[in-house]
């Protein structure tokens, strides 16, 4: 268990007051002149130690990210963009940290501006927190008042400007592209990829985009030294996480731990066990709804980190962790999910646009014993068909977990596709019109 | 993307206040010169909250000649976000999460009782022209579940009893004060004191 010294988020549930004043006391801010006094080399060279991953879902190392910057500031301006539309499915920590970590976030984005040589910030938060925001907002003013943002922040030689830009409810705003989109002014849709934000990103010019868990974590880390955050966990999985767990537990609860936690020490000591004891346990999904279900067995060792996650064919994604016990129907719970998807699907991509849909269906006639034998492959077709063929990585993010509940519930499955196809294979009559799929043998 | 219904009756003019405008001036200064069509999204909110929650769509070719954007660019981004509303919706706007992680501690309990006590379809304006409700998608509070927004207030921890109280609050006029229903601490964990937190 995560030494009470060694949290980053002392005030995660706001036992001791947000204001700047309680900030201060906890120590943020308490040396920041001299961290951007060492230089930007000597910040991305400790952060690349700490091997901090980014906390958004993808988890690409942070340093790493913030090294693809041009070194030398040319005709195009740097800015630094922060990812707060948080909006997965089974997470909620952003929320926490804007809410009563806002100097936390503050501070990192006057470290990480300087080390990327950007004067300008943006906050991007999803238009629903709008409370949040305006708690941020009043954070933002109250560091402009100390001087710890605006001309010469911290005494430190370095100009920065925090602004908030709200979205407006559209979940794919999470994708770093398609934010940028929103934040110029235009539909939320992914660009392809290159060129990378951190050559061309907002308005053309070179900008980095980081979650609020990854930007928080960062005076933290330079204070104490890459090699303290590199000591908790295991290498390329290191560092402190908050992880949200909610579903079917007896206390559902937002709680920093160590990376690299097991999956059963988080639900049965901070979540207060599964609702009917663990052996009631059905399935967890453990980083977001976009990252494919563990069954129970798996459940009982897996550790939560992105590596061990990532063996078991899942992913960490933002460590919201929803369990889903044995009263529950599995596949009415996965129809939901895809009902998200076919919701959220920005609609820029044909596969993805129209195979959320067939998703959705296909698995409401599951759910409902409406559905025939011919269903169960067409499902996995249609997963296959999306994945891998779409802009963003949404489109893996909805064929993920359909194909998580295919591999791990087939047997549920198939007892409740029991009907006979509509159109049988003998009358040789094909239902799809294309040439190719009509030349294979089962069409 | 989401499907939205533009309201049938429709105001002629729309004209930011003089205080909005001031606003308005003072959000295109958050933005470079050149990009001021990035305000876009903050300026149809704005709209939104002088004209009663909705936006009528003088309102969006307003913001068009104001951004110098083709009113079929604001169209666009007013359609595609779920948040603006081009219909008029009650004083009191009710959003239920029904995602996943709410819908498994009971999501359509608070359905139901939206359709008892409001309207049984979504977006109607109840019968007193206090509240109307709809269904979302995940508001990002899965640990307080089930849950619902009101205006901009979570209201959290639901349970049916709790939420017929709170929707009777509202077509009252008289609301209660957003928040957890059992007085939890934010997103601490109950009965717990594991970590360092008292929790009733």
């Amino acid at each position: 268990m995560l030494k009470e010294e060694d949290k980053i988020f002392k005030n995660l549930y706001n036992q001791f007051g947000w204001d700047i004043n309680a900030s201060l006391k906890r120590g943020d801010w308490s040396n920041t002149k001299d961290l951007i006094s060492k230089g930007k080399d000597w910040i991305i060279n400790e952060i690349k130690l700490s091997e901090l991953r980014g906390r958004g879902g993808a988890g690409f190392p942070t340093g790493v990210k913030w090294s693809f910057a041009p070194k030398k500031v040319g005709s195009r301006p740097h800015y630094l963009v922060i990812n707060a539309d948080e909006s997965e499915p089974g997470t909620c920590k952003d929320r926490d940290i804007l809410r009563f970590e806002p100097q936390k976030l503050i501070e990192g984005c006057l470290i990480s501006a300087f080390a990327v040589s950007a004067h300008v910030c943006y906050i991007y938060i999803r238009g629903e927190y709008i409370n949040e925001g305006q708690r941020l907002q009043k954070a933002i003013d109250e560091a402009y008042e100390k001087k710890l943002i605006g001309k010469n922040a911290c005494n430190s030689g370095w100009d920065l400007d925090i602004y908030i830009h709200y979205g407006a409810g559209a979940y794919i705003c999470g994708e770093e592209t398609a934010l940028l989109e929103s934040l110029e002014g235009n539909k939320g849709q992914p660009r392809l990829k290159p060129p990378f934000p951190a050559l061309v990103g907002l308005y053309g010019c070179p900008t980095i985009v980081n979650n609020v868990e990854t930007v928080s974590v960062i005076p933290t880390i330079l204070r104490k030294g890459g090699k303290w955050f590199a000591s908790m966990g295991r290498p390329k999985n290191t560092g402190t996480k908050i992880f949200c767990i909610s579903g079917n537990v007896n206390n559902p609860c937002n709680v920093e731990e160590e990376m690299g936690v097991p999956l059963k020490y988080l639900i049965e000591k901070h979540a207060g066990g599964v609702v009917g004891g663990w052996k009631n346990l059905q399935a967890v999904i453990p980083g977001g709804s976009s990252m494919p279900l563990l069954p129970k067995d798996v459940c009982e060792t897996i550790k939560m980190d992105f590596d061990s996650l990532v063996a078991a064919k899942s992913g960490l994604g933002t460590a919201g962790i929803v369990v889903i016990n044995k009263d529950q129907d599995i596949i009415k719970c996965m129809a939901r999910i895809a009902r998200f998807y076919k919701h959220e699907s920005c609609g820029q991509c044909t596969p993805c646009r129209e195979g959320s849909g067939w998703m959705w269906r296909i698995l409401e006639r599951i759910a409902k014993g409406e559905a025939t034998k011919d269903d169960i492959k067409l499902l996995s077709e249609v997963t296959k068909q999306i994945e891998g063929h779409t802009i963003c990585a949404f489109g893996e993010g909805s064929a993920w977990p359909v194909q998580g509940l295919l591999r791990h519930f087939s047997k549920e499955i198939d007892k409740r596709c029991f009907s006979e196809p509509t159109i049988k294979k003998k009358r040789k009559i094909p239902y799809l019109v294309d040439q190719h799929l009509l030349e294979s043998k089962d069409a | 993307m989401s499907i939205k219904k533009v309201h049938d009756k429709q105001p002629k003019n729309f004209e930011f206040t003089s205080e909005n405008l001031e606003t308005a001036n003072k959000i295109l200064n958050n933005y470079p010169k050149k990009n001021k069509k990035s305000a876009v999204m903050p300026l149809l909110y704005l709209a939104q909250k002088q004209n009663n929650n909705w936006i009528p769509l003088a309102a969006l070719k307003y913001i068009g000649k104001f951004l110098s954007m083709p009113y079929i660019k604001v169209y666009e981004i007013a359609t595609f976000y779920t948040m603006y509303n081009l219909a008029p919706v009650g004083k009191y706007f009710i959003q239920v999460c029904t995602t996943s992680p709410c819908l498994l501690r009971g999501a359509g309990k608070i359905v139901k009782s939206c359709q008892n006590k409001i309207s049984q379809n979504q977006n109607e304006v109840s019968e007193n022209g206090m509240c109307s409700w709809t269904e979302v998608e995940c508001l990002g509070a899965c640990v307080n579940a089930p849950m619902m927004q009101v205006n901009h207030g979570y209201y959290e921890d639901l349970d049916s009893e709790s939420v017929d109280k709170i929707l009777d609050s509202f077509l009252k006029d008289n609301p209660i004060k957003p928040g957890s229903s059992r007085n939890r601490t934010n997103t601490a964990p109950e009965n717990n004191k594991i970590n360092g937190v008292n929790n009733a």
